[in-house]
């Protein structure tokens, strides 16, 4: 339960200090548990479907969508890195 | 303006709708399909079964989304084709009339055949009308049994167990998932699955379910061993749905045979999908792909062709994710055959957590058990296993798919005890920083 707990909080220090969240669309299934857990209730799954960035200026990065995907879709890309690309 | 039919509401058969109108936005779309809640995720039933997502949260498409796509959706069954009149037939003996049809009709689950068979408390995973009656069933359930190694039984496992049934896992093989895992992939596994309470029972097979007043009350094994249970759960396969096609006249081997264009050996019409058996030009070999990214790749590649373009569908490296026991699992390339011609070594890791890996890599990450296997070719890497920590999975993905020289890292990586993540994680690093 605690492991659980301590596992959230080093994820979203990590996120804070990351930029956006991308999907990667090939392991993407449409479960849904990301727009699900998503607390401000962004459709990141529409994002993965179409390949883009979850560009949504709400979102906080909180990291649940990235911790709970069972596919391991969404990673954090820091911001620099984004906008080399 | 053409007339597209489009034969099932999965994901194909979106991937083909999209596609068409990506190119074509007066042709008329018609999606007949029997299933009554048209497209939804079918790989979120395994989530909707442990209660991780609501039922309304598998519907992708939000109306307008359904708008966008100016399709008209009917219920219903098509039990023939008429290729010369371009008319499909269905159930109710209603004809409908297309231009270019499009077979986007999947594959079942391979039926279970044991005395006891049809009894109330009988239950699979394959469509959302299963999910529904496998998630009462549980209201009114202790224990319940699941038979099958693969995929889909895993997850009927951990989503009963989840719904605080006992549940018992009969597997017909030494170990789970056997045609992926190897036995240390297995034993991690199930290692964690007898943590969450579930009994395996492995190289055991169903022979009987037990019935009262029609509803299950246990099973028997061949080794003469029963188990009270109300609920049979069984995951054994699926096979592509192939009646229909063979019935009009189509070539079909395993599945419906299509060229690099989708299409079948009849005129104007295309196949895609689960149903759709696919050439590799590059190992010769024909392969049901049967996986969710795939088969919306084949139905966007069908739909364009549909509408005119000259698009084609080529095989990628297989990739394959799923979730294991709670830990995220990828599949990629070639390690379950091990018929290849190339001579090929196996190189394993474990860790808690990997030593090297730069803070660059970002991906899902903090699970208490990682494991990684390389299947190692001459000078590439052609397989991966990747369960738990997925920082490797996508420079993997990338280093398989491009075929990525490792020679000056192959003995390093064979050696025994080799530290196999840290190796790869420090050789991506380097590709990364050649190309910067
Ligand atoms: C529980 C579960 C978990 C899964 N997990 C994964 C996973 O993790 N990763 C992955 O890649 N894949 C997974 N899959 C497989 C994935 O869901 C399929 O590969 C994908 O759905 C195939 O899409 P399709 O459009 O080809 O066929 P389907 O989704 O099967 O759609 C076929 C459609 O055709 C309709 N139909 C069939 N015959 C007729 C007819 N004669 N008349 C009218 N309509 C008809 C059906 O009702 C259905 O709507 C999973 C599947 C299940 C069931």
């Amino acid at each position: 339960m605690f492991k659980n707990l301590f596992k959230r909080e080093s994820n979203r220090r990590e996120v804070l200090a990351a930029g956006f969240v991308v999907p990667d669309s090939a392991r993407c299934v449409q479960c849904g548990i990301c727009s699900f857990n998503c607390p401000i209730n962004i459709d990141v799954r529409n994002f993965a479907w179409q390949g883009r960035p979850i560009e949504n200026s709400q979102c906080i990065n909180c990291g649940e969508c990235v911790t709970r995907c069972p596919r391991g879709v969404l990673r954090f890309e820091r911001t620099s890195l984004f906008a080399e690309a | 303006m053409t007339n597209y039919v489009i034969v099932g509401t999965g994901v194909a058969g979106i991937g083909a709708a999209e596609a068409i109108r990506s190119v074509d936005a007066h042709g008329t779309i018609t999606f007949i399909s029997e299933d009554l809640h048209g497209y939804y995720s079918r790989p979120g039933l395994a989530y909707y079964l442990t209660g991780e997502v609501d039922e309304k949260l598998l519907f992708p498409l939000k109306p307008g989304d359904l708008k966008k796509l100016n399709a008209h959706f009917s219920h219903g069954n098509v039990v023939r084709i008429y290729p010369q009149k371009h008319q499909v037939e269905l159930s109710d003996g209603k004809h409908v009339y297309y231009e270019r049809l499009l077979l986007a009709i999947g594959s079942n689950a391979i039926p279970l055949k044991v005395p006891g068979a049809n009894l109330h408390g009988v239950a699979k995973l394959d469509n959302l009308e299963d999910t529904r009656r496998l998630v009462s069933l549980t209201k009114n359930a202790r224990t319940a049994v699941v038979l099958g190694g693969g995929i889909t039984a895993l997850e009927l496992a951990e989503g009963l167990a989840s719904r605080k049934l006992k549940v018992h896992l009969v597997i017909r093989t030494a170990h789970c998932w056997s045609s992926v895992l190897d036995k240390i992939e297995a034993q991690i596994i199930e290692h964690k699955l007898n943590h969450d309470g579930i009994t395996i029972h492995p190289n055991s097979e169903l022979t009987s379910i037990q019935g009262k007043h029609g509803k299950v009350a246990g099973i028997s094994l061949a080794s003469g061993e029963q188990i009270d249970c109300e609920i049979l759960a069984y995951g054994i396969g699926v096979q592509p749905r192939l009646q229909l096609p063979k019935e009009a006249g189509m070539a079909c081997e395993r599945g419906i045979l299509v060229d690099e264009h989708q299409a079948t050996s009849l005129p104007d019409i295309f196949a895609a999908g689960d149903v759709v058996q696919v050439h590799d030009p590059l190992s010769g070999r024909s392969i049901i792909e049967s996986l969710w990214s795939p088969a919306r790749e084949q139905g966007w590649v069908a739909g364009l062709n549909m509408a005119g373009q000259r698009a084609v569908y080529s095989l990628s490296v297989p990739l394959n994710v799923t979730r294991l026991a709670g830990l995220t699992t990828t599949i990629i390339g070639a390690v379950g055959s091990r018929d290849e011609s190339e001579p090929l070594t196996i190189a394993h890791g474990d860790s808690e957590t990997w030593r090297d890996i730069p803070d660059a890599i970002i991906a899902q990450s903090g699970f208490d058990v990682n494991h990684l296997r390389l299947v190692v070719g001459k000078n590439t890497i052609v397989g991966a296993i990747v369960i738990g920590d997925q920082k490797l999975s996508s420079p993997l993905q990338v280093m398989i798919r491009n075929r990525v020289d490792i020679s000056e890292i192959r003995d390093q990586l064979i050696a025994p005890e080799a530290p196999i993540a840290d190796i790869v994680a420090n050789l991506w690093s380097k590709l990364h920083a050649s190309q910067n």
